[in-house]
């Protein structure tokens, strides 16, 4: 498979399975993705029969999202702070992750100043980072070329890839693309059919004992079709995946912690590092919500993925910014 | 409403008129009655403003007459983009504050979205200048 044990991954750094399981080995138990939030939790179940390569080591990892450098309103003045609160979580973590995921809108506005930023602000993790683009890190007047130039080497089509890693297959999927206008469709995100048909190759023949984690900026479940909150084509997607034991949906989008479990598929939405959206439906539209400055930092936070191989069992701990 | 029986060449030859002897002159003396559906429209104004408020345009369906400069103007905390569905005209990436002006030449109809929140929709119905009924 094309995608598969893909060795230079995005943004500057480079990792190999080499490397990143003797990286691994030092970090001891599990994969852990990491986000924020609050209350530790254990959600979902992988395979008993996982991978065989996973017994070779566990798999922790942490996922940000929505870190919108170059916001400045009053719900947060200073989301590059933010971040690096976020970040300096991360590098406090008793079990170092792998390495990072950024499920999208690390911009605002899709300038390179703040796409500069956010990754010197990453950087102080001293991780790998997988990045996927949010709809505002497609927002130049080039309709996404300026992310792909940055980001999106080595991925396919409009940045979309695949690897592999301790035996779990990650599929970062992009759905921030050819939104359709209201009046002639559900107003919903879309994957495409380009994509769709890439995924279906990328996951045929994988063993379904294989664990999936599928990124994606917006939610791959319809949370809130009012705002958007969804991808109309999804449950494409989800069809090639759902003979897999363990599919773990990760996004981002909505600026909180929000879960399903639909089978052996569990989906779970992000907090953000810069500012918290409203539930869906409390409110006359999304959009940055304005919380009273000392309480931001506990709608604020990172995710740590904890991948036990040999339990079988990935764990997803939520943790708030609160210091 | 105005009604036109011959749209074409009048509208042509208003347009020779309207750059010869002012806009502003002759939608005052000719277009009293331009109407909207939806939203308010002073028909003797050259320019017209859509707010984007709480993910809205508003007004969401607006009339004008041939020649008028639309700018939309995002009041929301969120970024948004407007566009035509067929590509006559589409903004940059609009932060709070910021505008957008286009103006519409040609009659139509004209249905926009945003495209990053694409169930935001609006209407331009743009009517060609002519005598009023």
């Amino acid at each position: 498979m094309a995608d598969r044990d893909k060795t230079e991954l995005l943004g500057t750094a480079k990792l190999n399975r080499r490397g990143l399981l003797k990286c691994m080995a030092w970090t001891g138990t599990g994969v852990v993705w990491g986000l924020s939030g609050g209350v530790p939790r254990t959600i979902g179940l992988v395979g008993s029969a996982a991978a065989a390569e996973a017994a070779q080591g566990d798999l922790t990892f942490v996922q940000i999202s929505d870190s919108h450098i170059g916001f400045h309103l009053p719900a947060n003045p200073n989301p590059t702070a933010t971040l690096g609160e976020a970040i300096a979580k991360i590098k406090a973590m008793p079990t170092q992750p792998a390495f990072l995921v950024h499920t999208g809108d690390i911009s605002h506005l899709s300038k390179e100043e703040q796409w500069d930023t956010a990754d010197q602000v990453i950087k102080g993790a001293n991780k790998q980072v997988f990045f996927i683009p949010g709809e505002h890190d497609v927002a130049d007047t080039g309709n996404g070329k300026a992310y792909l130039a940055r980001y999106g080497k080595n991925t396919q089509g409009r940045g979309w890839y695949s690897f592999d890693v301790a035996g779990v297959h990650f599929i970062a999927l992009i759905n921030v693309f050819n939104f359709q206008p209201g009046f002639k469709s559900a107003g919903l995100a879309t994957l495409g059919d380009h994509q769709l048909e890439w995924l279906e190759k990328d996951v045929a023949g994988r063993s379904a004992s294989t664990p999936i984690v599928v990124l994606a900026h917006l939610p791959m479940w319809t949370i809130y079709p009012q705002w958007g909150w969804g991808t109309e084509d999804a449950g494409r997607a989800l069809g090639y995946l759902k003979r897999f034991g363990s599919v773990t949906v990760l996004n981002g989008h909505i600026h909180q912690i929000i879960q399903k479990v639909e089978g052996n598929v569990t989906f779970h939405t992000a907090a953000s590092t810069a500012y918290p959206q409203p539930a869906p439906g409390t409110a006359p539209a999304p959009g940055p919500m304005t919380v009273p400055a000392a309480d931001l930092h506990k709608y604020l936070g990172v995710r740590t993925v904890d991948y036990v191989a040999s339990k079988g069992v990935p764990a997803l701990t939520d943790s708030t910014l609160v210091a | 409403m105005l009604t036109t029986t011959n749209p074409g060449p009048r509208r042509a030859r208003f347009g020779l008129i309207f750059g010869a002897i002012g806009a502003t002159a002759l939608l005052a003396a000719g277009l009293p009655s331009l109407g909207a559906t939806g939203g308010v429209v002073d028909a003797a104004a050259k320019a017209v403003t859509v707010k984007i408020d709480n993910f809205a345009f508003a007004p969401p369906d607006l009339t004008v007459a041939a020649g008028t400069t639309v700018t939309w103007k995002n009041n929301d905390g969120e970024v948004h983009r407007v566009a035509d569905d067929h590509n006559a005209f589409s903004s940059a990436a609009l932060d709070t504050d910021d505008s957008f002006s286009h103006t519409f030449a040609t009659a139509g109809v004209y249905h926009y979205f945003c495209t990053i929140h694409p169930y935001m929709v609006g209407k331009i119905v743009v009517k060609p200048l002519s005598s009023k009924s």
